[in-house]
């Protein structure tokens, strides 16, 4: 119990930094550990297939991308646009609004019953991939079309325009 | 593993909501006051994650593996959201020798 306050507080902590901090390499970084609370919260759910896939894509592949982009284009402290101060506080007054409405309909509903694992095999990875390829065969299926798509878009769209250059 | 998740059973479903909630708002706070189009996409991606955690707790609450294939989906969709939006940035950089995203209130350059 003790250990989810732990790690939940960590997740907002370092969510905080990633937002907070001037530099953007270090954004990345601290977004990376954010990620990794957030596998350990998956694994104190039992849904390890979700951690492992968290871990490798997440902070493996999107996680990387962003570091590489980052690099590639040379961004740091110094060419780092800032927003106006009255903008921020705007902002981040804006942020606790939506914080605050959705804290108060929370308290609205009273669901306070503790999270019990019903059926502890259900983030396994043979549960997982049973529920995948039975119910949901069509999507998974849609969802590879995405990917080739946003690949093709990418290529497309990160070449040097041939007209221009 | 027993004891682990012995540890998530005294957790009221109301704290996952709670501090997914908290992150989201983190995540719209980050859109709402950064310039660099880097970081706003990176506050998406919190976004997005506070939302795959409670997707997972409901998951596990009601005991139907539904929700986790659900999140499984996002991230897919993520992965292609991000790749796009990086591409669009170099090429935006590539323009505009920033990524300001006040430079581009124009849509034409």
């Amino acid at each position: 119990m003790n250990l989810f306050y732990l790690v939940a507080f960590l997740s907002i902590f370092f969510s905080l930094l990633v937002i907070f901090s001037k530099n953007p390499v270090y954004s990345v970084l601290y977004l990376i550990v954010t990620f990794f609370t957030f596998t350990i919260h998956y694994v104190l759910l039992n849904a390890q297939f979700l951690a492992i896939v968290n871990f490798i894509v997440y902070m493996g592949a999107i996680l990387v991308l962003f570091l590489y982009v980052l690099m590639l284009l040379n961004l740091n402290k110094d060419s780092e646009p800032m927003k106006s101060n009255l903008l921020k506080v705007a902002g981040i007054i804006a942020g606790l609004c939506l914080l605050l409405t959705l804290a108060g309909s929370l308290k609205l509903v009273h669901v306070s019953d503790p999270v019990v694992l019903k059926n502890p095999d259900i983030g396994l990875v043979k549960n997982l991939g049973k529920v995948l390829f039975k119910e949901f065969l069509l999507p998974f299926e849609v969802s590879s079309i995405l990917l080739l798509a946003a690949m093709v878009g990418a290529v497309l769209l990160a070449k040097k325009d041939p007209n221009k250059a | 593993m027993e004891t682990i998740t012995q540890s998530i059973q005294a957790v009221p479903l109301n704290h996952y909501i709670l501090l997914s909630s908290i992150i989201f708002a983190i995540g719209t706070i980050g859109v709402l006051i950064r310039r660099n189009a880097i970081i706003i996409l990176m506050s998406v991606e919190l976004m997005l994650n506070a939302v795959n955690l409670l997707l997972a707790a409901f998951s596990v609450y009601r005991g139907d593996a539904s929700g986790q294939v659900f999140v499984f989906f996002i991230m897919a969709l993520a992965a292609a959201e991000v790749a796009i939006g990086l591409a669009i940035l170099t090429m935006i950089y590539r323009n505009t020798n920033s990524t300001d995203i006040n430079i581009l209130n124009r849509l034409k350059w």
